[in-house]
């Protein structure tokens, strides 16, 4: 596993008539996210987007239904088992180990790392815009350079599912367009099978080749992006990015 | 000076470490804990019995009387020890109903107050119980055990529990022996009296010496202690009218012990002045036997009961519960 | 919230929780089995031991239950209530004051103090209490002259909790102190931003922590002063004082009734399960959102008249706890201590001392964390809105319930287990450091848990990401975090087997001679002053101790 992976296809990913129970609230899902793509993953608060990502994750294990990834069924999987890497909000690296540390745990849960670990580590380090910073800690880092870690992480991780739970929601709108800039170009490289999690269109727009809409615990609606985004749009989702363009 | 003592000391450690090799014949005696400690009778007794029968004796050592019993009791007919040393009268009725013990043969010319007639248990050594006072901060101590029942209140004496100590059993025994059943009233008046009721004779006395009471609940040979170790007649032993409660310090052989020639052999030892010489000034006790050499004189200034009060071991076994729990009821009011 | 979870518990299936796979799996989870089937071995063994030994004879049993029992038991419950509410209602505050000023005068030092209370038998402490404020006491003349006529010292209950309170207030300070400073420095940044005064800050932030951290401590503190035995007896002044201790110890002391011991530990053991399950509803037990602490420094403003009144809190918490030890002091000082240090015995016993407390405490610390790691595992799995398991409980407050079985009933049920197979003596040593391990365990946990959650909370989702599992995760993640509070807890557990000598007592003979017994002999054969030197020793030893595992603690840590 080294940074530099030739071009390949991504993965399918599949959430077969998933359903899910958290307290009073049910959530269904039964969609299929387009093979090494970046799908931008939006709706209201409480729609059931980081839901969604934890099903994929394992961080929630579905009632019904089956999470498969390239054809697999990974429903039952411990999240470390499965072949995906996500980016949290927040809460992405461990405060008392530095950056090279934070990134190595990608490649080895137990930190044995060898000569061309290093070597990886250090090329996903340059990758994100982060060289010369692998001695620092995460307090001494600014919001946008924690996030960029936890790319590289995901970067030397090289699993073909890459999961964003809003991770630049916290950033300036400068900030956060070389962050998607860079998620780009890393995903047109690893053709990884991205969801993105955001409740901004302009950012959805700007990297995503697909819009999935989530509303009250199921898929509502879901397209191109560049449908998505058009005057004849779904009507749900058009309320809702009004709504949000406006807020 | 040190280093030839710790070079003796290291080779009589070698020497020790060695001797099993050899395989001598090995007596067990289960004890208590101060009889043991390097002050108490055990070092000396161990040489002196070591150099008569050329075997080796193997002392264990529990907190007290009581735990002594209870330890061969936990252990059952499979104990190791050969010999229990340090029962008292107040525990060899029970002691005998665990049938972990058999009869003695021999008896030698013994010195106990009342006499001895015991098939399982030899006593060897003997003391009395009573009310030690501090003589710097009590001018008049009480003359009698109704002395100290009604005298003044504010004089405070510590005690100990009869449902976890044996001189709290033994004061039980004394107020009962003395007021017979008006027990119960007499500990309503003396309840006043006292200060407060500990698990065990050790944190009484501490109490005492440390002056939170002017008396305290102990023995006649208290006082010896004080005087030949500490040089001071600060403490001594109030002589009561009535009598002092006496307990009588008992070994006997287990059913373990029955097969060891030796335990009859140290039985016989016990009761000889090479053990009893050892005794006065270690366990700080009467001997139970002849002994070669005199009383240290301290003995002598030590409080002489007019009378020696006593009930049989099956008297206690049998009431017991009923007078502890008469004493508890008295005393919780 | 906290008591609709708990109603929404009442409902759930609590073994559909436990059978989850996913949570077997879970290698935490295993950890915490394996340390509740140590103590379930080291408790039922016992019990096997001594109702095997009453052969079906539970006639002692059946007597166990008259008036003179129904009295006690008011008794007992009553001054555990009391000394509870009295150690653990100051030290919310103390601890508070502590957490506010981190740079006060000597606050490491009253810290490390503060933990060796817990090492001192309870004759030593009942007599430095006694040197204070007993008939002869410092205070004496003082107090005589305030009431007007002699001071009858404090015999009674006003002693019995004098001296509980000197146990337990400052371990509670230790314990809320730990809660506190889970509290991450960002809600203390947010607070200061807001312009939070005393109360609201208190309120919002404080409290939210303490209030989690309280009906574990509150517990451990009735659980100490249900079985209190020696302090009782001494300072309660008659037979009126007594508690179920005194009866389980008598029944199995003196009476040699199995049965009726038996019997009278469970009942001890329910009475305190009720009262625990009271005392769990005054507090909650969620945990507080908690965000990659990356502040370093706290930022707070607090006002003149309020560093006063913290001072002066500390300064009187101190006082309180320092009296004690400094009559303790004074009366060891007065002991011909150069003789007793030159002693083979007293090295002999210092060395089985400290090798029984280090062994102890290194055992106690592991079964702990496997507790405190299994139960957030598995609070984990059930997700936020079912309810608690009994397997949970268990791994919580439940391992807790240990303290109130008294070592000697465990020590004699395993001898009469034992018996049968060997000499149960051979073992001493292994079944002092189990049972001396297991009765400081619940302190440990409670000393580890805030921590180990607070960091958890932050780290769980990102460790099952990265498959940081087992040893790996021990190491790397949990261990850098938690070397402050394990250093705290094994200080704790080994103060507490330092002064231990319930299974000592039993187990005791030459070859097992520890600093405490050793202190009991010499006490019993005149030497009060050797024993008063011994006590300081103690004390001393138990000092450096703990001083060198803050050490530990402090050692690498970021």
């Amino acid at each position: 596993m080294t940074a530099d992976m030739p071009l390949r296809q991504g993965v399918s990913l599949h959430l077969d008539r998933t359903t899910f129970r958290y307290g009073e609230v049910g959530f269904a899902f039964d969609v299929e996210f387009p093979t090494g793509e970046i799908t931008a993953v939006m709706g209201p608060s409480g729609s059931g987007k980081s839901t969604l990502l934890n099903l994929v994750a394992g961080f929630e294990t579905p009632r019904s239904g089956r999470v498969l990834i390239g054809g697999k069924d990974f429903s039952d999987a411990s999240p470390s088992e499965r072949p995906v890497s996500m980016v949290f909000q927040e809460n992405n690296l461990f405060a008392h180990l530095d950056v090279f540390r934070n990134v190595g745990l990608g490649i080895s849960p137990s930190l044995a790392l060898t000569a061309a670990d290093h070597a990886a580590i250090a090329d996903a380090l340059a990758r994100t815009g982060l060289a010369g910073k692998d001695k620092r800690l995460p307090r001494e880092l600014s919001g946008g350079e924690r996030q960029r870690v936890a790319l590289a992480r995901a970067l030397v991780r090289d699993r073909p599912v890459l999961l964003l739970d809003e991770p630049f929601a916290s950033l300036g709108p400068a900030l956060r367009e070389d962050m998607l800039d860079l998620v780009a170009a890393v995903q047109t490289e690893r053709k990884m099978t991205t969801l993105f999690v955001t409740h901004q269109p302009r950012d959805a727009r700007r990297i995503a080749a697909h819009v999935v809409f989530l509303e009250s615990g199921t898929v509502a609606a879901s397209g191109r992006a560049g449908d998505f985004f058009s005057a004849s749009g779904p009507a749900a989702f058009q309320r809702y990015a009004g709504a949000a363009d406006e807020g | 000076m040190r280093k030839t003592l710790s070079a003796l000391i290291s080779s009589l450690a070698f020497a020790a470490a060695t001797l099993p090799a050899i395989a001598k014949e090995k007596l067990t005696i289960y004890t208590y804990e101060s009889f043991t400690a390097e002050w108490g009778p055990g070092p000396q007794v161990k040489k002196a019995f070591e150099a008569d029968c050329d075997c080796e004796v193997d002392f264990v050592s529990v907190a007290d009387g009581v735990a002594l019993l209870n330890r061969v009791k936990l252990e059952g007919a499979a104990t190791k020890a050969d010999i229990v040393l340090g029962l008292d009268t107040n525990l060899t009725a029970d002691a005998k109903a665990s049938g972990l013990f058999t009869p003695h043969g021999a008896t030698a010319a013994l010195d106990v107050p009342g006499g001895w007639n015991d098939d399982t248990f030899v006593p060897y050594d003997y003391g009395y119980f009573a009310v030690v006072y501090d003589t710097e901060k009590l001018k008049t101590p009480p003359a009698s055990l109704k002395d100290l029942v009604e005298g003044d209140a504010s004089q405070k004496i510590a005690i100990q529990d009869p449902r976890t100590s044996t001189p709290g059993l033994g004061l039980l025994l004394w107020v009962r022996s003395v007021y017979g059943d008006k027990a119960p009233e007499a500990w309503a008046k003396l309840k006043n009296r006292v200060l407060t009721v500990t698990p065990g004779w050790s944190e009484a006395y501490g109490l005492f010496t440390k002056g939170e009471a002017p008396m305290v609940l102990s023995y006649t040979t208290s006082p010896a202690y004080h005087m030949v170790a500490e040089k001071t007649d600060r403490y001594q032993a109030a002589s009561f009218s009535e009598g002092h409660y006496l307990q009588v310090e008992v070994a006997g052989i287990t059913t373990t012990g029955a097969k060891n020639p030796l335990s009859e052999k140290f039985m016989a030892f016990m009761t000889s002045p090479k053990f009893q010489d050892v005794v006065p000034e270690t366990n700080w006790m009467f001997p139970a036997g002849k002994m070669d050499k005199p009383l240290d004189p301290a003995f002598d200034k030590l409080v002489k009961p007019a009378k020696t009060l006593a009930f049989s071991p099956e008297e206690i076994a049998k009431n017991r519960k009923a007078w502890v729990d008469e004493w508890l009821n008295v005393m919780s009011k | 919230m906290a008591q609709r979870d708990e109603q929404i518990g009442t409902t759930a299936n609590p073994l559909s929780q436990a059978a989850h796979p996913a949570a077997l799996r879970d290698r935490r989870v295993g950890a915490g089995m394996a340390a509740l089937a140590f103590v379930a071995i080291l408790i039922g063994g016992a019990f096997l031991g001594l109702a095997i030994e009453s052969a079906g004879d539970f006639s002692g049993a059946a007597t166990a239950l008259d008036s003179y029992l129904f009295r006690i038991v008011r008794f007992t419950l009553w001054q555990a209530l009391l000394s509870t509410c009295l150690s653990v209602v100051p030290a919310l505050f103390v601890a508070r004051a502590l957490a506010r000023h981190p740079g006060f005068f000597g606050r490491n030092f009253i810290l490390q103090l503060f933990a060796v209370p817990l090492a001192l038998p309870a004759i030593v402490a009942a007599l430095g209490v006694l040197a204070l404020y007993g008939r002869a006491g410092y205070f004496a003349s003082f107090l005589t002259k305030i009431a007007g006529e002699d001071w009858p010292g404090i015999y009674g209950l006003s002693g019995i909790l004098v001296a509980h309170v000197f146990f337990n207030l400052p371990l509670c300070v230790r314990l809320f102190l730990e809660a506190l400073q889970t509290v991450p420095a960002d809600q203390w940044r947010l607070a200061s931003q807001l312009g939070m005064g005393v109360r609201p800050a208190f309120r919002f932030i404080e409290w939210p922590a303490l209030k989690q951290a309280l009906p574990g401590v509150a517990g451990l503190v009735f659980m100490l002063c249900i079985t209190s035995f020696t302090i009782v007896l001494i300072l309660g002044g008659g037979p009126r004082a007594t508690t179920l201790e005194v009866a389980i110890y008598q029944a199995l002391r003196f009476d040699f009734d199995p049965a009726r011991a038996v019997a009278l530990t469970l009942l001890q053991v329910l009475l305190t399960f009720a009262v625990v399950a009271l005392l769990s509803g005054l507090g909650a037990n969620t945990t507080a959102e908690t965000g990659l602490s990356v502040a370093r420094r706290r930022y707070l403003s607090i006002g003149g008249g309020e560093t006063v009144l913290n001072a002066l809190l500390i300064m009187l918490a101190l006082l309180f706890v320092a009296g004690p030890m400094m009559a303790t002091i004074a009366a060891g000082l007065q002991s011909d201590l150069v003789r007793l240090i030159g002693e083979p015995a007293v090295h002999r016993a210092t060395t089985t001392s400290a090798a029984l407390a280090f062994l102890s405490a290194l055992l106690a610390t592991a079964l702990s964390l496997s507790l405190v790691m299994a139960r957030h595992g598995l609070a984990g799995r059930r997700g936020r809105t079912s309810g608690r398991s009994l397997l949970e409980y268990a791994t919580d407050t439940g391992a807790g319930f240990v303290l109130v079985v008294p070592p000697i009933v465990i020590g004699a049920g395993w001898f009469l287990l034992l018996r049968h197979v060997g000499s149960a003596f051979a073992i001493a040593p292994v079944m002092v450091v189990a049972v001396n391990a297991t009765m400081a365990m619940p302190f440990a946990l409670r000393a580890i848990r805030p921590a180990y959650d607070a960091a958890s909370e932050r780290h769980e989702r990102l460790c099952a990401q990265l498959g940081i599992t087992g040893w790996a995760r021990l190491r790397l993640i949990d261990w850098p975090v938690l070397q402050r509070p394990l250093a705290t807890a094994f200080a704790f557990a080994m103060a507490l087997s330092l002064g231990d000598l319930g299974v000592i007592a039993l187990f005791g003979s030459d070859s097992l001679q520890t600093l405490p017994y050793l202190l009991l002999a010499r006490m019993g054969s005149y030497r009060t002053a050797d024993a008063a030197g011994l006590a300081l020793l103690l004390g001393l030893v138990c000092f450096a101790l703990i001083l060198l595992a803050d050490r530990l603690g402090k050692e690498r840590s970021p």
